[in-house]
């Protein structure tokens, strides 16, 4: 499956101060691709999503979206360009109900000024009308229709989640980054998450999925990008980056030598 | 370690708790059904509730009380403007009467130096003021919670400062007397009794309007970006934008209303719009509650009702004031129509309360 780079990153490199967060990773994202990145706790991995989606900026490197360049873009102009985003520790609207969380999703496709909501024009009431239906429609996609109502923040853990990633849905865009989408749930949703993210990615829609757990990633990614330390220390397959001589090594630690010596 | 922390949560869930939990979660029923109940025959509520203002002054038969009905609106519409900008787009602004003092300063300028009639006057303070708060909202995009407040705040002594010493243009300390009364199909509106209509006339509109803005993807962002900012973002919101309209609807009703308070004064002084008056109608929006429509309303009402009652000991009616905000901010930050789980409540589940909604921003990440 040679498809089209969708997103590219060239030897990018953030440094906090002296620390450095990361430091020359390279990616290539195709269309179509569930792209897995994985690396041990503090490996940069957020650091280099927030880079993607704009809200650092990075020390040096580019970023290309569909070719074009969106480095020192702001996190908004880049949502509107077709990149929507989850996070790690799950950023809803909380005093929102699950229905109006996915209607702000509809930000960018309704074009609704003040005015118009002021009058009641037809604008306002096809934008409404679009937005509900549609939303009502993704909720029902990704099976919180029975919670349309409810308020995000009252929600179980794992279906917070969901109207995360139904939310970013709702930007209908190309590619999602789901920043540890099954941190904190337990087998069960885990294995519910993962049938989820590959069915959506049937749609067409492009994913790249940081984790920790190497099992989640390995069995549903399709190309895997290890980091560690801030620096990229392998790229490929799952088979291949699970046979990679480095990520082992950071993964378990380098085995007791019984040869000799201590 | 783990037991010190222990042992600092105990008085916390102590006696007081328990008995505040009780007055917080007051109304949960009430309000509830009182809702449900608007829901449902809204139009027909709606209808009766103008009906009866609007006969009001006719059952008052007094123009002190049509005085007192007359502040209640204006306020009401100040407070409300307030708690768009601080209850729905989380933004905190209690410099709010420097946009009350641009409207009325707006209107009485016009009207007595060119002679402009009061109804386009309006319009033209309430855009006057729009564009100062435009102009306000430019530098604190980045600032957010008490750094914010603190701008608006010095904000609002500036232009009363200015008001006071420009006096070829303000009157300077002498302020600006004999404001033109308006006059409607020839009629002049000049007791409180006429003035009444003009007051609930703006303070209908205001809602109105507000509760349209607020139930589109306009009144959404604002909230969005309430609710967490970095969100709003990565969906796409220009917080920018929105936190900049936002700032401008707020100053524009507050002009709105300012241009109404002069001619109804017939005199206005840069001493009326002190960091007090700021202060007066945050009062209201908190103690109605934050972040709904008719919370600053009810605010609005209480407060007046206060400055009524307690007249005689006018030295003393501030600390009356200062405890009654002290007080609902302890027990209910949500305001006295706030949903009893709004974002300003104290959660049951939660150990450290959530008084604002720009203070839950400092811990982030």
């Amino acid at each position: 499956m040679m498809g089209e780079v969708i997103l590219e990153a060239k030897e990018i490199c953030k440094y906090f101060g002296g620390l450095k967060a990361v430091e020359k990773v390279d990616m290539q994202v195709e269309k179509g691709d569930i792209f897995g990145i994985i690396g041990p706790n503090g490996a940069g991995k957020t650091t280099f999503f927030n880079i993607c989606s704009g809200i650092y900026q990075p020390t040096s490197g580019d970023i290309l979206f569909n070719g074009e360049s969106i480095i020192n873009q702001r996190p908004e102009h880049i949502a509107k360009k077709g990149m929507a985003r989850t996070f790690q520790n799950i950023k809803l609207f909380k005093n929102m109900s699950v229905l109006e969380n996915i209607k702000i999703g509809f930000h960018n496709r309704t074009k609704t000024t003040m005015f118009d909501a002021i009058i009641r024009n037809k604008k306002y009431r096809v934008d409404e009308e679009v937005i509900v239906r549609e939303g009502i429609a993704i909720l029902e996609k990704v099976g919180l229709s029975e919670y349309r109502d409810t308020l995000a923040g009252n929600m179980a853990y794992g279906l917070q989640r969901r109207v995360e990633i139904a939310r970013a849905l709702a930007l209908d865009p190309q590619i999602i980054l789901l920043d540890e989408p099954a941190a904190g749930m337990n087998p069960m949703e885990t294995h519910a998450l993962m049938t989820f993210i590959q069915n959506i990615n049937k749609e067409g829609y492009t994913i790249v999925v940081i984790e920790h757990d190497m099992k989640f990633i390995m069995s549903m990614a399709n190309k895997v990008l290890v980091l560690n330390f801030g620096q990229k220390i392998a790229e490929g397959t799952p088979e291949q980056v699970k046979q990679d001589e480095e990520v082992i090594v950071a993964y378990f630690g380098k085995g007791l030598d019984l040869g000799g010596g201590h | 370690m783990r037991t010190d922390e222990m042992r600092n949560d105990i008085p916390k869930t102590s006696f007081w708790r328990r008995q505040m939990s009780g007055v917080r979660d007051f109304g949960k029923g009430i309000f509830d059904k009182i809702k449900a109940i608007y829901e449902k025959r809204k139009l027909q509520i709606n209808l009766i509730i103008i009906l009866l203002l609007l006969v009001f002054p006719y059952l008052a038969r007094s123009n002190y009380i049509m005085g007192i009905a007359c502040r209640m609106l204006m306020y009401s519409v100040l407070a409300g403007s307030l708690n768009v900008i601080n209850g729905y787009s989380g933004q905190f602004n209690i410099g709010h009467a420097g946009f009350f003092l641009i409207g009325a300063y707006t209107e009485a300028i016009f009207a007595t130096q060119f002679g402009i009639s009061f109804w386009p006057l309006l319009a033209v303070s309430g855009a006057f003021a729009a564009i100062v708060g435009f102009l306000i909202s430019l530098p604190t995009l980045r600032l957010r919670g008490i750094y914010l407040a603190i701008v608006t705040l010095g904000f609002s002594e500036i232009l009363r400062v200015i008001a006071l010493n420009w006096s070829s243009v303000t009157g300077g300390a002498m302020g600006i007397k004999s404001i033109p009364s308006p006059t409607f199909f020839g009629m002049t509106i000049s007791n409180s009794s006429n003035y009444y209509y003009i007051f609930l006339f703006i303070a209908i509109l205001f809602l109105a309007v507000t509760g349209r803005v607020l139930k589109s993807r306009v009144g959404r962002a604002w909230i969005s970006i309430r609710e967490d900012e970095a969100a709003a973002r990565s969906l796409g919101v220009e917080t920018r934008f929105y936190k900049s309209i936002n700032f401008m609807y707020g100053a524009f009703w507050a002009g709105v209303a300012g241009a109404a308070f002069a001619p109804y004064y017939r005199f206005i002084a840069s001493d009326m719009f002190t960091l007090d008056e700021g202060f007066n109608i945050l009062s209201m929006v908190i103690i109605g509650g934050q972040g709904t429509l008719v919370g600053p309303l009810v605010g609005s009402i209480i407060v007046n009702l206060i400055t009524e009652v307690f007249r005689f000991a006018a030295r003393y009616r501030m600390v009356v004031y200062a405890t009654l905000i002290i007080v609902m901010m302890w027990w209910r930050p949500q305001g006295l129509v706030g949903a009893y789980d709004s974002v300003f409540a104290i959660k049951k589940s939660q150990r450290k309360p959530v008084r604002m909604a720009s203070a839950k921003e400092a811990g982030e990440e």
